[in-house]
């Protein structure tokens, strides 16, 4: 996993509540096997009309809109635990996701791959689309060791919650499987006690 | 302060806590299928990390399958690429497979119960959200993403925080034809579809300990709808009968070993839930969904909410709905019953038993899926499919099918498909597909109707 580096960015406003991973990536683009070009079905069906035509309204398809965050409603991410979903985000281009509530698995697997969601409360989730409503170009900061997300020369600075491990984890590019493997041992033991 | 089912479970599983971190949670079972896997595979490889522990992995294919004419390839080029490298990702590593044509083989959801690999006190997992449904067995499960599939094959363990708990009683009687789908439908309109988010679930109460194990599962299967990690029913004499026998259950004297056992998981009286709440059978009518969202439900006769914000009215414009209608009446050209939520034998003899001696309405298309091959040959035996076809519905073969339409079954652009699935988002059915969640039995009648209606009232 690459090592998350302090992000100055632009950033896209989603504002609507309850996306759920088929909107995020439907179903039917789930076939491959490999984790790599999911980005171009991201948000498909909002995204393309049925003649895969770009639908000039959504904010993916507006080139005012920018920028490797990406700013959604609340209970960002629920539904299916298909991991393609943050596969979709990163592979886009996104680095971070920010809403005022994400559902745990998506949570989960955002992590799992680089991805940083940051949960803010609904006010200052609110306070981020005004901005972005009258400022497409705000120059958006994201510093993971500080823990903190700002915006250049407007009144927000916003100090977001991460499990200490996950943020090691981010910060140095590492990820669960190095370290359970490295507790095999341990584990053995564990399955000799718990059959004895 | 008294344990919880949840808790005793879990903490049996711990095999290390990191500090200030999550826990090192044992995996007892892992089931897999073809979506979910070839990337966690690759990624073993590319480590050239080997699987651990193979034989408490289990692997079916279900979600991209055909449900007709499973015997032949598969004509779609990348879902047979993808069953394929499950084939011989499984064969590689050991890894037992209830592949297509296997007469085991199903949604996983359905056969790890059916086949006893699902059992009370257990840990598992699976690369999918519904493996909540294995909860009603007393077990911590839950729907893991990609990576993890591949930290579980690393290792037989995952590294997560403990979750909160949360407890939802409901006592009382419920009122006849209202099933365990439509309980939880109607907990999940009452508490939304963020409500669960960080707990896992242990549903409580006279409706619970009265609902047979398949209703457990459909229960615990909706569970992740309301954001839950997972759902839990402590096992009871209900749950040790449904186990005794299967395939894969301990027999015998190890049985009474693991029943003496499981004796010991329920809840303490004195335990204390993170949050709880309670609900009184006598309300919960037949649901129906009427927006593109799980938590988007209402009583059969009951009319829209008049709410406000985007996403509401983007959701009832999407669905074609206004606020104050009833969907009772309303005309439905599809009617879909399967899913890992509503395609056990149960559920079937459900609406067969409506559908006996009548016909589906001339302009509904009527799709039944059973969840398995062993489901399949039980609609067979018990002379259900007879009723059925008679009836003018489809019968097909065991798969996924048109809950998440990865496959040819797919319900077109625009029309109204009431369907036992698990999810009403926009498109999950196909693109503009507008899904409304019943009970088998509202799907049933539906179905013959034409339009939808209330058993109960009828």
């Amino acid at each position: 996993m690459e090592k998350f580096e302090t992000l100055h960015t632009q950033a896209v406003p989603l504002n609507i509540e309850n996306i759920d991973t088929d909107q995020i990536i439907p179903a039917r683009f789930l076939k491959a096997t490999d984790r790599k070009g999911f980005g171009d079905n991201l948000f498909r069906d909002w995204r393309y009309n049925s003649e895969n035509q770009p639908i000039a309204d959504f904010v993916l398809n507006n080139p005012k809109f920018s920028g490797k965050i990406l700013v959604a409603g609340n209970n960002f991410g629920c539904g299916s635990s298909r991991e393609h979903a943050a596969w979709a985000l990163t592979d886009y281009g996104f680095k971070v996701v920010v809403s005022s509530f994400f559902a745990d698995i998506f949570k989960g697997n955002a992590l799992n791959n680089g991805l940083l969601p940051i949960q803010v409360t609904p006010e200052e989730l609110e306070g981020i689309f005004e901005i972005l409503e009258n400022h497409a170009d705000a120059s958006f900061v994201v510093d993971l060791q500080a823990q903190k997300l700002f915006v250049d020369g407007h009144d927000l600075e916003i100090e977001f919650d991460i499990n200490t491990y996950k943020k090691t984890c981010l910060l140095n590019g590492y990820d669960d499987i190095d370290y359970l493997v490295s507790q095999k041992e341990k584990i053995s033991q564990f399955e000799k006690l718990k059959h004895a | 302060m008294g344990k919880t089912l949840f808790d005793k479970v879990w903490d049996s599983h711990v095999v290390d806590r990191i500090q200030d971190g999550p826990d090192i949670l044992y995996i007892d079972k892992h089931l897999i299928h073809e979506v979910t896997s070839p990337q966690a595979f690759s990624e073993l490889k590319n480590r050239n990390i080997p699987v651990f522990r193979p034989q408490q992995i289990v692997a079916t294919a279900d979600h991209n399958v055909p449900t007709l004419n499973q015997h032949l390839p598969i004509q779609d080029a990348l879902s047979r690429k993808q069953v394929a490298q499950l084939n011989e990702n499984c064969a590689e590593h050991g890894i037992e497979l209830y592949g297509l044509g296997h007469p085991y083989q199903g949604i996983v959801h359905v056969i790890g119960p059916e086949l006893g690999i699902t059992q009370p006190g257990m840990t598992m997992v699976c690369g999918d959200s519904h493996t909540s449904t294995h909860g009603a067995f007393g077990s911590i499960a839950f729907g893991i993403g990609t990576s993890q599939v591949a930290q579980v094959f690393a290792s037989q363990c995952l590294l997560v925080d403990k979750p909160k708990s949360m407890r939802i009683t409901v006592d009382g009687q419920l009122r006849p034809g209202v099933h365990p789908k439509d309980v939880v439908l109607y907990i999940i309109a009452q508490l939304g579809t963020g409500a669960g988010t960080g707990h896992f679930v242990e549903f409580a109460g006279s409706v619970f300990e009265q609902m047979s194990m398949e209703g457990r599962m459909t229960v615990c299967n909706m569970s992740i709808e309301m954001g839950a990690r997972g759902g839990m029913i402590a096992p009871d004499e209900t749950t040790y009968a449904y186990v005794k026998g299967k395939e894969f259950a301990p027999k015998d004297g190890a049985l009474d070993e693991k029943i003496t056992y499981w004796k010991t998981l329920p809840s303490d009286d004195n335990a204390v839930f993170d949050q709880e709440y309670r609900f009184d059978a006598k309300n919960i009518r037949p649901m129906v969904t009427y927006g593109t969202n799980p938590g988007m439900g209402i009583g059969i006769g009951e009319t829209i909410p008049d709410e406000t914000g985007l996403s509401f009215e983007k959701s009832l414009a999407y669905m074609g709905f206004q606020k104050g209608d009833t969907l009772e009446n309303l005309p439905i050209n599809y009617v879909f019953i399967g899913s890992c939520t509503n395609s056990r034998i149960e559920d079937f003899r459900a609406a067969s038993a409506y559908i006996k001696g009548k016909q589906k309405a001339p302009n509904v298309h009527a799709l039944i899926v059973p969840g398995s091959q062993q489901v399949a040959k039980q609609i067979e035996e018990e002379g259900l499919k007879d009723i059925f076809e008679a009836a003018g519905f489809q019968i097909r073969q065991a798969g996924c099918s048109a809950c998440l339409a990865m496959n040819e079954d797919k319900i077109p652009a625009g029309e109204y498909c009431v369907s036992t699935s698990n999810r009403n988002f926009e498109g999950r059915q196909g693109p503009g597909a507008r899904t409304i969640l019943a009970s088998p039995l509202t799907a049933a009648a539906a179905a013959v109707e034409g339009k939808i209606v209330d058993c109960t009232q009828v």
